[in-house]
C-alpha cells in the first residue's frame, strides 16, 4: 500500500484500495483461516500453516468429532478425575490412537504431522484427552515401530491402534530430570528378568494394557545399563498405585507403580540391552513436539472461548473488547500463539524432513508452555469474575496448563540442552 | 436390481459461518469461507452406507455437481463409507445458475445410466432452502417419492417409510426405484474416522462428468435481481389487551423479499 507516497488530495483513494486488499485476504471463519486457503498457492516455499489435503480432511475430521463428542463430557471428568470409558473406545474407534501405524496392524498410516494436528485439535477440547493421544502415537507406537521384532510388533501394534493403551515408564520418586539415575534394576536368570523397583508419575497408567518399563541391568554400568522392557499388565507382582489427585490434566490418570519380582522374558527386551538411554532421549525429542502441540491447542482453545466473550460483554457503553488496552493484550496474546504454532509446526516438518530438529524441538515445547501460560492466565482476567468461576472453561484450561512446563523435560532441562546446542553451534 | 444407490451430496457454506452478504448485493460472499456438506446430505449417505452394512443395497455412488471443490464433498462421503464417487463438473457461469432443475436433470439421467435402484438425497441444501430436488428428480424419472423421510426400511421390492408432515407421521409404501429425501431424525451421521480419510484419499474412482447441453445448463431458470441480508428487527410494541389485527399491523416490519419470475 503506497499510501505514503502520495499527496495529501490522493489519501482518501489508495487508501481505500488498501483496505479493499486487505480485507479481501481476511477469512470470517473462525481464527484457523490457513485450511480454508485454496492449496494451489502458486509458492514453491509455502507457508507453515499449508496442509495435505490428507492432514486437511484428519483435522476438520478430528475437530468435529472433539466438539461434538469429547466436549460434552470434559467437565465431568475433571471434577471425578476420570477418563470416561466411552471416549477412551471412540479415541480407538476413530482411529486416533494408531495415527502412525501401518494399516497392515490396524493403524491409520498417516504421518507424524497428522499426529501433531490431532493432538492441538484434541487440546482445544480437552489437554487429558489430548495427552492420552500423544503418549500413545508419539511414545508408545514409534517405540515398537521403531524398535520391534516382528514377533513383538505382530503382538502388540495390533492391539495399540485397535483397543490397548501403553504407558511408559522411566521416572522414579528419586530421579524426574535426572532420569539416568533411575533404580529399578532388572537381574538376567537364564532366559528372562527378574525386575525390582518402582515408578511414579507415569501417565495412563490406570487404562494402559502394557507397560515400557525402564530398568538397568547393571548398575554399575550406569545409565549404559538401562534397558526396555515390555510388560504386560496381568505379570504377576506388578502393582498400579492409586492416582494421583492433580491441579490439573486431572482426567489423564497418573499412578505411581511397584515392581515387585516381576518376571519379564528375554524376548520381552524392546531394541537392545543397554540402549534403553538412547531410545529414551530419541523418543522423548519427538515427544516434544506433541506436548508443543498440545500446549499450543490448550492455549488456543482458551482463547477462542474467550474472546466471544470479550466481544460480547458491554461495559461502560461499549465492548471490553473496544478498550484499548484490551485489544492490545488480546492482540499479544495472539501473537505470542501465532508464534508458538510457527515454532511447533516448523519442528514437526523439519523431524518429518529428516533434518536435525532437537533445539527446534525444545524451543517449540519451552515456548508452547510458556505461552499457554501466558494465555490462560490472561484469559480469566479477560473474562473477570466468570473466568474464575467453574461454569465456565476457562479456569480449567488455567490449571491444566501449568504441566506443560514441566513433563517431557521442564523448562530448565530444555533451556539448557538448547544452549548446548548454540553453544556447539558457535564453536568454530 | 442392480442393489445401486445414489446419493446426491451438495457443498455447501457451512452452517456454522456467519453468512455475508457480497456489497453488490449478487449473492452471498464464498470466497475463503468454509465449505462442508450440506447436513441434509451427510444423513443421506449415513442411510445409504446403512443400507449397504445390512446388505439390503450392493453398492453406493456419491453425486455432486459443481466445481473443482466439490470432490472434496465427495471424498467426505467415501470416507464416511461409500463406494465411488462421481463428480459433474459444473463452474463458473453455469455453476452460478445451477439450480434443483438442472440438478435433477442431471442426477435422472446419471441414474439411467448408472441403472440406480435408489436415490437418497438431503431434504432440502441449507444454503438455498428449496427442498425442490428431490422431487423433481422423481418427476422427471416418474419414479414414487418419498420425502421428509424419518425412517427407511426396504422390504423385497418396496420401501416402507415414515414421512415427517405438518399433521405428525404419515406411513406409506412406495416401489423401487423410487426417491427418498432425508430429514433431520432419519440418523445420526457417523464421523469419518482417519483410516477411511486415508482410504478415501487413495480411491481413485471419482469419475468426472460433463454435462452436455440436452441437460440445459447454459440457461439460468431463474433471473436473480437482488440479495439482500434482511433489515434489523425492530422493537414491537406492547399491544397487550389489543386486538389481534391491530397486534399483527403494528408489530415488527415485513422483511424484503427477493423477486423472482419463472420463466420455463
Amino acid at each position: 500500500c503506497s499510501v505514503t507516497l502520495c499527496s495529501f488530495k490522493q489519501l482518501s483513494r489508495p487508501w481505500g484500495a488498501c483496505q479493499a486488499g486487505w480485507r479481501s485476504t481476511f477469512s470470517r471463519s473462525a481464527p484457523d483461516v490457513a485450511s480454508h486457503q485454496p492449496a494451489e498457492v502458486a509458492s514453491s516455499f509455502p507457508p507453515l500453516q499449508t496442509y495435505t489435503e490428507e492432514e486437511g480432511m484428519m483435522r476438520e475430521a478430528v475437530k468435529k468429532y472433539a466438539q461434538e463428542r469429547i466436549a460434552p463430557l470434559v467437565s465431568k471428568m475433571d471434577e471425578n478425575s476420570h477418563m470416561d470409558e466411552e471416549v477412551i473406545k471412540s479415541l480407538f474407534e476413530q482411529g486416533l490412537m494408531g495415527i502412525e501405524i501401518d494399516p497392515e496392524y490396524g493403524g491409520t498410516g498417516s504421518s507424524f504431522f497428522s499426529s501433531i494436528l490431532v493432538i492441538e485439535e484434541l487440546a482445544k477440547v480437552d489437554p487429558s484427552v489430548a495427552v492420552l493421544c500423544d503418549i500413545q502415537n508419539t511414545l508408545i507406537n514409534t517405540l515398537f515401530v521403531k524398535l520391534g521384532t516382528p514377533a513383538q510388533k505382530e503382538k502388540y501394534l495390533n492391539r495399540l491402534s485397535t483397543d490397548m493403551i501403553g504407558s511408559f515408564c522411566l521416572s522414579e520418586a528419586e530421579s524426574g530430570s535426572d532420569a539416568f539415575a533411575l533404580k529399578t534394576r532388572a537381574e538376567k536368570h537364564k532366559d528372562y528378568y527378574v525386575i525390582n523397583g518402582s515408578k511414579m508419575w507415569i501417565s495412563n497408567a490406570e487404562h494402559a494394557g502394557v507397560f515400557l518399563v525402564m530398568a538397568n541391568v547393571d548398575l554399575s554400568a550406569g545409565y549404559r545399563g538401562i534397558t526396555c522392557f515390555i510388560v504386560d499388565r496381568d505379570t504377576e507382582g506388578l502393582e498400579i498405585g492409586k492416582k494421583e489427585n492433580k491441579l490439573g490434566l486431572r482426567a489423564s490418570s497418573t499412578c505411581p507403580l511397584n515392581f515387585d519380582n516381576i518376571k519379564v522374558p528375554e524376548k520381552n527386551i524392546l531394541g537392545e540391552v543397554g540402549h534403553g538411554y538412547k531410545y529414551a532421549i530419541g523418543m522423548l525429542n519427538e515427544g516434544r513436539i506433541g506436548i508443543a502441540a498440545q500446549m499450543l491447542g490448550l492455549a488456543q482453545g482458551c482463547f477462542d472461548h474467550t474472546v466471544p466473550y470479550t466481544r460480547q460483554r458491554v461495559q461502560f457503553g461499549k465492548r471490553i473488547f473496544d478498550f484499548q488496552g484490551m485489544q492490545h493484550q488480546i492482540a499479544h496474546v495472539a501473537t505470542q500463539i501465532e508464534a508458538a504454532r510457527l515454532l511447533t509446526y516448523n519442528a514437526a516438518r523439519l523431524k518429518e524432513a529428516g533434518r536435525t530438529f532437537i533445539k527446534e524441538a525444545c524451543m517449540a515445547k519451552y515456548f508452547s508452555a510458556e505461552v499457554a501460560t501466558l494465555t490462560t492466565s490472561k484469559c480469566i482476567e479477560w473474562m473477570g469474575g466468570v473466568g474464575f468461576t467453574k461454569d465456565y472453561p476457562i479456569e480449567k484450561y488455567y490449571r491444566d496448563c501449568k504441566i506443560g512446563t514441566i513433563y517431557e523435560g521442564t523448562t530448565n532441562i530444555q533451556l539448557s540442552t538448547m544452549a548446548k546446542f548454540i553453544d556447539k553451534e558457535y564453536n568454530v | 436390481m442392480s442393489g445401486r444407490v445414489l446419493v446426491g451430496v451438495k457443498r455447501v457454506i457451512d452452517y456454522a459461518v456467519k453468512i455475508r452478504v457480497k456489497p453488490d448485493n449478487t449473492g452471498v460472499v464464498t470466497d475463503g469461507v468454509k465449505h462442508s456438506m450440506n447436513p441434509f446430505c451427510e444423513i443421506a449417505v449415513e442411510e445409504a452406507v446403512k443400507l449397504k452394512e445390512k446388505k439390503l443395497i450392493k453398492e453406493v455412488v456419491a453425486v455432486s455437481c459443481g466445481p473443482q471443490q466439490s470432490q472434496e464433498t465427495i471424498r467426505t462421503a467415501l470416507a464416511m463409507g461409500a463406494d465411488r464417487g462421481i463428480h459433474v463438473d459444473v463452474s463458473g457461469k453455469d455453476y452460478e445458475n445451477l439450480g434443483p432443475l438442472q440438478v435433477s436433470k442431471i442426477l435422472a439421467a446419471l441414474a439411467k445410466q448408472e441403472d440406480a435402484q435408489l436415490i437418497l438425497l438431503g431434504k432440502q441444501a441449507i444454503d438455498d432452502d428449496c427442498n425442490q430436488t428431490g422431487q423433481m428428480t422423481a418427476a422427471l424419472l416418474d419414479w414414487p417419492q418419498g420425502t421428509f423421510a424419518s425412517e427407511v426400511s426396504l422390504e423385497g421390492d418396496k420401501i416402507n417409510l415414515v414421512r415427517e408432515i405438518d399433521g405428525g407421521l404419515e406411513h406409506i409404501k412406495i416401489n423401487t426405484p423410487a426417491v427418498i429425501t432425508a430429514d433431520l431424525r432419519l440418523n445420526t451421521p457417523r464421523y469419518a474416522t482417519l483410516p477411511n480419510i486415508m482410504d478415501s484419499l487413495m480411491n481413485n474412482e471419482t469419475e468426472l462428468h460433463k454435462p452436455n447441453h440436452r441437460t440445459s445448463l447454459c440457461v439460468g431458470l431463474i433471473p436473480l435481481f437482488e440479495t439482500v441480508a434482511p433489515e434489523d428487527m425492530q422493537g414491537g410494541t406492547d399491544r397487550s389487551g389489543a386486538m389481534l389485527r391491530h397486534t399483527v399491523l403494528q408489530s415488527g416490519k415485513p422483511k424484503r423479499i427477493i423477486l423472482s419470475c419463472l420463466c420455463i
